[in-house]
């Protein structure tokens, strides 16, 4: 399909900024960490689930979206946030547990805010589902047009919230998309083995006013293509919809997973078919910009994640008795 | 000369609070499961469909996690929903979405993300319901923190609280008592109607009220047992024995204030509760007492709640597990000998 060449550029540019953003995490990550690793040390302790491979979810339909659209993500969060454009030194401090993190702290790597443009994230799978359905309620309520999405792993769209939420926005007809990201695994389980359909897209048959969407082979502009008629359709008031996108999941569920469950050969050939490598040989075979325009837009966004690394090293922790402090208003 | 008072039921006291924050603010809307043409099963939203149309009043489908979970979502939007869980019990389907989300996003978002909704539900027992539709909850919710837990008595409060919990820009759990709504069918119960100003007013959440002085023992109760609590004071009058009802109103903020105020003043604490007895109110209420006015005390508080059984069904034994005012009363003259 044609695609503007901006959003191309756009969605090429964040793309390569989630990436280097997860990877300055891996190094950030494993430090403390060795030659033991210890989930609670280092500079950035807790569990992090990394979406290297993931990209093409994210940037396929926050090219569609606003800052007054809603997004409203899982566990594995940065590239929705980075794509949505959440403050990436804040987003970044608050991941290094510092008062200037978008939660000052309170929240670490899997619950990240930032109202300003509408993003949230969290760690339970599918309860982000009906709090997006939410925004889209409160979006008919006010007469706008701006629309949700929920954002959700594949193992989600078998949990409760996924049908009671998608039964509801259909029968109210919101302005709700839901991204099912299937990178084939939850944590160690394959879909095969945990899921009664093929596609989760298929689940919309069970709705009225509900459209399902399916893009293969984790493909960045199909992805961009299924989401503008699913933000479309939705910003026009006519329901709901579900987008699968086969993905890839690079990494481990989280980092420090073994991953003792998955073949030694499936990382490797999934890499030969890195997105983010498919979208740079589109943009240079057809021209949208030069070899050297394109190195302009990695430098870019790299600077932007040095910086916001930079920033979240040198910002302070917060003081100890302001745990105390952000329970009520 | 005498002047008529103006005479409401619990459920009609809630209802019309709702109605006046509704016409005070466009971004109040009352959603859950019938609360539409049926006003809601204890009558909590009654006449709201009819006033404000179904854009504002929102018959949910049964799917407590959906439409709390929208309810989150639609606050955190600037929105100010009121959501019905029917019956307190049923927080078992949607608790996800209660405290992991609703109870925690403010706080994990800094104060960046405020969740200005209410969460009303149905509690209590007394009338044979058995033990999913008759529990309190009272201080699984309140152990939680991140919420307000107010839990009115009278339909004043009920008006009154509900008010400022729709005000409030944190979340808000309003549990009413269904013995306290008026209910053609149920017990009719004499506290379930009150006096009630027809204009709007606010009554603030975190201040317990005293309800009768005395100066012997003081008895500390919530909801219901605050009920059963002044008739035993009126049983101990004419035993000779003075006490002092305070009527705690709000677990989340707790005044403590008022409670130990009232300790030093009688030197002995009754605690009566409607919730379970272990890990309770009834706990924190003399724990509080141990730790901030222990020396206050002459004789040991004594505690009255369910006896950590499930509710039962069969009316004696229903009985025989919630305190009454006879109980109270036998366990104030006990503990005056002490």
């Amino acid at each position: 399909m044609s695609i503007p060449k901006e959003k191309l550029l756009w969605m090429y540019e964040t793309m390569v900024k989630s990436r280097y953003y997860e990877e300055q995490l891996v190094e950030a990550y494993a430090e403390g960490k060795k030659p033991v690793f210890n989930i609670g040390a280092g500079p950035v302790p807790g569990e992090m689930h990394l979406s290297n491979g993931q990209e093409p979810a994210a940037v396929g339909i926050c090219a569609h979206l606003t800052k007054d659209d809603t997004v409203a993500s899982p566990h594995r969060p940065h590239h929705h946030a980075i794509a949505k454009g959440v403050n990436l030194n804040r987003m970044t401090a608050e991941i290094f547990g510092k008062e200037t993190g978008l939660g000052k702290g309170k929240g670490g790597h899997m619950h990240l805010f930032d109202p300003e443009v509408k993003f949230s994230c969290g760690g339970i799978v599918a309860a982000g589902i009906p709090q997006a359905a939410g925004a889209a309620l409160a979006a008919k309520q006010k007469g706008t047009d701006s629309v949700a999405v929920a954002f959700i792993g594949e193992g989600a769209a078998n949990a409760g919230a996924f049908h009671e939420t998608l039964n509801m926005a259909a029968l109210w007809k919101l302005p709700l998309i839901v991204v099912v990201e299937n990178n084939s695994w939850g944590i160690s389980v394959p879909k095969t083995a945990s899921t009664a359909i093929s596609s989760n897209d298929k689940r919309a048959a069970a709705y009225e006013n509900t459209t399902g969407y399916l893009v293969e082979d984790n493909d960045p502009i199909e992805m961009y293509r299924v989401s503008q008629e699913a933000v479309e359709r939705a910003r026009r008031g006519e329901g709901p919809s579900i987008i699968e996108i086969e993905t890839f999941r690079f990494l481990g569920h989280f980092q420090g997973d073994p991953e003792l469950y998955r073949e030694k050969d499936e990382v490797p050939s999934l890499l030969l078919r890195d997105p983010i490598e498919r979208i740079k040989n589109k943009i240079l075979s057809e021209g949208a910009a030069s070899e050297n325009e394109v190195e302009q837009l990695e430098n870019k966004a790299k600077n932007e994640v040095d910086a916001a690394f930079q920033f979240a090293r040198e910002s302070e922790y917060p003081k100890p008795e302001a745990a105390l402090e952000d329970v009520f208003c | 000369m005498q002047t008529t008072k103006r005479m409401l039921t619990g459920n009609k006291a809630m209802a019309e609070a709702i109605a006046q924050e509704m016409e005070r603010d466009p971004n109040v809307f009352v959603l859950g499961e019938d609360v539409g043409k049926y006003g809601g099963i204890f009558g909590a939203t009654q006449g709201l469909l009819e006033k404000f149309g179904d854009k504002r009043v929102l018959d949910t489908p049964i799917s407590e996690t959906a439409f709390i979970g929208a309810a989150i979502g639609a606050a955190a939007e600037g929105m100010r929903p009121i959501v019905e869980l029917m019956f307190v019990d049923f927080f078992g389907v949607c608790m996800d979405q209660i405290y992991n989300h609703m109870a925690k996003i403010p706080y994990m978002s800094g104060g960046n993300v405020k969740l200005p909704m209410v969460l009303m539900t149905g509690v209590g027992g007394g009338y044979s319901d058995a033990a999913q539709h008759s529990q309190t909850l009272y201080a699984t919710f309140a152990h939680l923190p991140g919420m307000k837990v107010v839990a009115p008595s009278t339909p004043y409060d009920l008006k009154g609280m509900m008010a400022s919990a729709i005000r409030d820009d944190n979340p808000v759990v309003f549990m009413f008592h269904k013995t306290l709504q008026g209910l053609g069918w149920m017990d009719q119960v004499d506290e379930s109607v009150g006096e009630v100003p027809e204009e709007a007013y606010t009554v603030p959440l975190g201040k317990a009220n005293v309800v009768r002085e005395g100066t012997d023992v003081t008895i500390v109760g919530i909801q219901m047992m605050t009920h059963q609590a002044v008739a035993a004071a009126k049983i101990l009058e004419n035993q000779g024995i003075s006490a002092e009802v305070i009527d705690i109103r709000s677990l989340v903020p707790l005044d403590k204030e008022t409670i130990l105020n009232s300790v030093r003043k009688t030197h002995r604490l009754v605690v009566v509760d409607e919730d379970y007895k272990s890990y309770g109110f009834t706990s924190e209420i003399a724990a509080i007492a141990a730790e901030e006015a222990l020396y206050e005390l002459e004789a040991p508080v004594k505690r009255l709640a369910i006896p950590d059984v499930p509710i039962p069904y069969s009316r004696d034994l229903e009985k025989y597990v919630l305190p009454n005012a006879q109980k109270i009363a036998d366990a104030v003259v006990k503990l005056m000998k002490e």
